[in-house]
């Protein structure tokens, strides 16, 4: 689960992870107000959209007075910000950070996330800030610092002198720094985080450490255990289909094609839509009704797929294991009756009470095609769009 | 032969008087799966159809002689199951829970390699030995007992490998899901291994999907140390960046874990490749 900038910096406070003084404004008033309250210039105007790229996109801009306060905001705020990380449809602004400017001595790099083939958490830490630090990984793995810290002891302090060290910090930054990394882990550790990045983390002037931005995502697994971060979920970020789908406990990911698809289990789904491209068409998106999913569950999924105006086709491909195929058959059966299906269906059903399940379909009296085998469905699917 | 499981194994069932638990309990025994002990505390001493249950694995360990467990407590449990079942001296642990937070999970690996046992998963469907014993939630009757090894990060979709090779004639010895979670217990490597010393085993299937790098490592594996052929298949080649495709560690970050880098190591490293699912049996059927 993301979080805005400024979310996660008001966190990094109660953890006393140094960031610059700022707040959040939903209007131009808003920013003003803060910007007065911070008491000087120059002031960074920040746009707080789920997506990295910002300032290269035009969202990030330095005013210098009152008035530049005001013209940026207004300029930013309600804008459609087109970063790498957005998709050319971007996002539509609706917050603003509003932060003290700093006096920047140097630019670092500083990331923890959890790496999969150590089963650990991992320090990243670079001196080449500002970056991305993908193509810094890619030129000069050498500037790129690892720590893998053991999960049952914790962050250690010859382990934070390494970092500290090896991203030549002058020393009177030492303290500052070493708080810094073990209130970070602290936090990461506490929160579930999966994801802490901080790029630039920023040498001030006068030798100390803060975090000019914050990236943080969490591990939407263990949200049960967190209620408070719960609350900071933007559901404005997020695509309305998508967040239907979640009510149900669907995993559903809006895509650009136009053959809709409904499977059961993640790696089938994934297969489905590849397979969908494989035959000349392209999925609209990834929907994967899950292995033991009820009729109500099989029923909302349909209903979501027939709703989304780019769909042409929609292909169904259920592997019936727990989820048995009659219980399927009810669901798409109740949808069809309530929304109606005005576009063609592919059905390839396998598995658990599948003859019940196609006696269910076929009763129905439903426009709908059946396939054979993977090949004979992904082929009728391509013929109905093409 | 097969690998880690046979007709021997006796299983325990953590979570055994739940919803899944029972019903998957029930099928695994009409399999012919030896089910001799349940576990859920506070309901020591209760039955479930014929079986005993237990408080803690500790006394089912003690009093049935279980040496394998398979686990279906919900997620916020998922950690602790697990690492009772290692401290109780289960060799063979078979998580299904999807769901256990990935730090759970952090500590858990670190503890398991103090401990002598193999986990499998968690998030995934289980272990099976066709014909002798089934420790999961797989359909049983689509498997055919047969020499070929099969591994797999997916459920349904390892069900529809299955299925095509048993159509085709094709047996196995013994299919794996190792779970769709980023940080797991047994990897791909660890099965490979076993099947290449696998007597019965004469080619194995490899089904990988997009997020990490478990499948570059494996393909070099198999490259450095199996003589016998393996086919290899990638789910995701059309999974857009940066989202999380059902599977917690189905995710592609940055420019890692896609699905084409996954298909080039397994060529350079001499694996078959099955582009389309669809014909993955065929194919299974020319290489084997």
């Amino acid at each position: 689960m993301k979080i805005h900038e400024y979310q996660a910096k008001a966190l990094f406070r109660q953890y006393h992870v140094p960031v610059p003084d700022g707040d959040v404004a939903f209007s131009v008033a808003d920013a003003k107000k803060l910007a007065s309250d911070l008491g000087g210039f120059p002031v960074v105007v920040k746009a707080q959209i789920h997506a990295g790229g910002r300032g290269k996109g035009g969202g990030v801009k330095l005013a210098r007075s009152m008035e530049e306060v005001e013209t940026l905001a207004e300029q930013i705020l309600g804008m459609t910000l087109v970063t790498h990380q957005t998709g050319p449809q971007g996002k539509l602004v609706k917050k603003l950070l509003i932060e003290a400017g700093q006096n920047i001595q140097k630019e670092l790099y500083l990331s923890l996330l959890v790496d999969r083939a150590t089963a650990s958490i991992v320090i990243m830490a670079s001196q080449d800030g500002g970056m991305d630090i993908e193509q810094v990984a890619a030129d000069t793995p050498d500037r790129i610092i690892k720590i893998y810290v053991d999960p049952l002891l914790g962050l250690q302090g010859y382990q934070i002198r390494r970092a500290a060290f090896g991203l030549e910090l002058p020393s009177a930054a030492m303290k500052s720094f070493s708080a810094l990394l073990s209130n970070l882990y602290k936090f990461f550790v506490a929160n579930d985080c999966s994801l802490v990045e901080i790029n630039p983390l920023i040498l001030t002037s006068d030798d100390q450490v803060a975090a000019l931005d914050a990236k943080v995502d969490f591990d939407s697994n263990a949200m049960y255990r967190h209620k408070d971060l719960q609350e900071l979920r933007d559901l404005d970020e997020e695509d309305p289909a998508e967040v239907e789908a979640s009510k149900f406990n669907l995993n559903y990911i809006n895509l650009d094609g136009n053959v809709g698809n409904i499977v059961n289990g993640a790696g089938l789904a994934m297969a489905t839509m590849d397979i969908i491209k494989n035959a000349g068409a392209s999925p609209a998106n990834f929907m994967d009704v899950g292995g033991g999913a009820s009729a109500e569950q099989v029923e909302n999924a349909f209903r979501i797929i027939l709703a989304d105006q780019k769909v042409k086709a929609v292909l169904i491909n259920i592997f019936g294991g727990i989820l048995r195929c009659d219980i399927f058959a009810k669901g798409v059966v109740d949808a069809a009756k309530k929304t109606g299906i005005k576009i063609p269906v592919v059905v390839r059903m396998e598995g658990t009470n599948v003859d019940e399940g196609k006696k269910i379909l076929a009763d129905a009296g439903l426009n709908l095609t059946s396939a054979v085998d993977l090949l004979d469905a992904a082929q009728k699917i391509a013929a109905a769009v093409n | 032969m097969s690998i880690f499981v046979n007709k021997d194994t006796r299983v325990l069932v953590q979570g055994i008087t739940g919803n899944e638990g029972s019903f998957h309990a029930r099928q695994c025994i009409e399999y012919g799966t030896q089910i001799v002990a349940g576990v859920t505390p506070g309901k020591g001493g209760q039955q479930m159809d014929a079986i005993p249950v237990f408080n803690t694995v500790a006394d089912a360990v003690a009093k049935t002689g279980a040496n394998a467990s398979l686990i279906f407590v919900p997620p916020p449990f998922g950690a602790d199951a697990i690492m009772e079942a290692a401290d109780a001296g289960v060799k063979l642990i078979v998580a299904i829970t999807e769901g256990i937070p990935i730090l759970d999970m952090v500590k858990v690996k670190h503890f398991l390699a103090t401990k002598h046992c193999r986990l499998i998963g968690p998030n995934c469907p289980g272990i099976i030995t066709p014909g002798e014993c089934k420790i999961g939630i797989m359909p049983g009757k689509i498997h055919k007992k047969g020499s070929v090894g099969v591994v797999s990060r997916s459920g349904t979709l390892t069900y529809e490998v299955v299925d095509q090779l048993t159509r085709l004639g094709m047996g196995q010895s013994t299919c794996i899901g190792i779970g769709g979670d980023p940080v797991n217990g047994t990897n791909f490597i660890d099965v490979l291994e076993a099947f290449q010393k696998d007597d019965e085993t004469r080619g194995v299937v490899m089904v990988g999907e997009i997020g990490g790098s478990a499948e570059e490592e494996a393909a070099m594996y198999v490259k450095a140390h199996m003589t016998k052929p393996v086919v290899g298949f990638i789910a995701g080649l059309t999974a857009p960046p940066g989202r999380r495709m059902g599977h917690a560690g189905a995710i592609i970050s940055g420019s890692s874990g896609t699905g084409e880098a996954k298909i080039a190591a397994f060529k350079e490293n001499g694996i078959h490749v099955c582009e389309n699912l669809g014909q993955i049996g065929r194919i299974c059927k020319d290489v084997f």
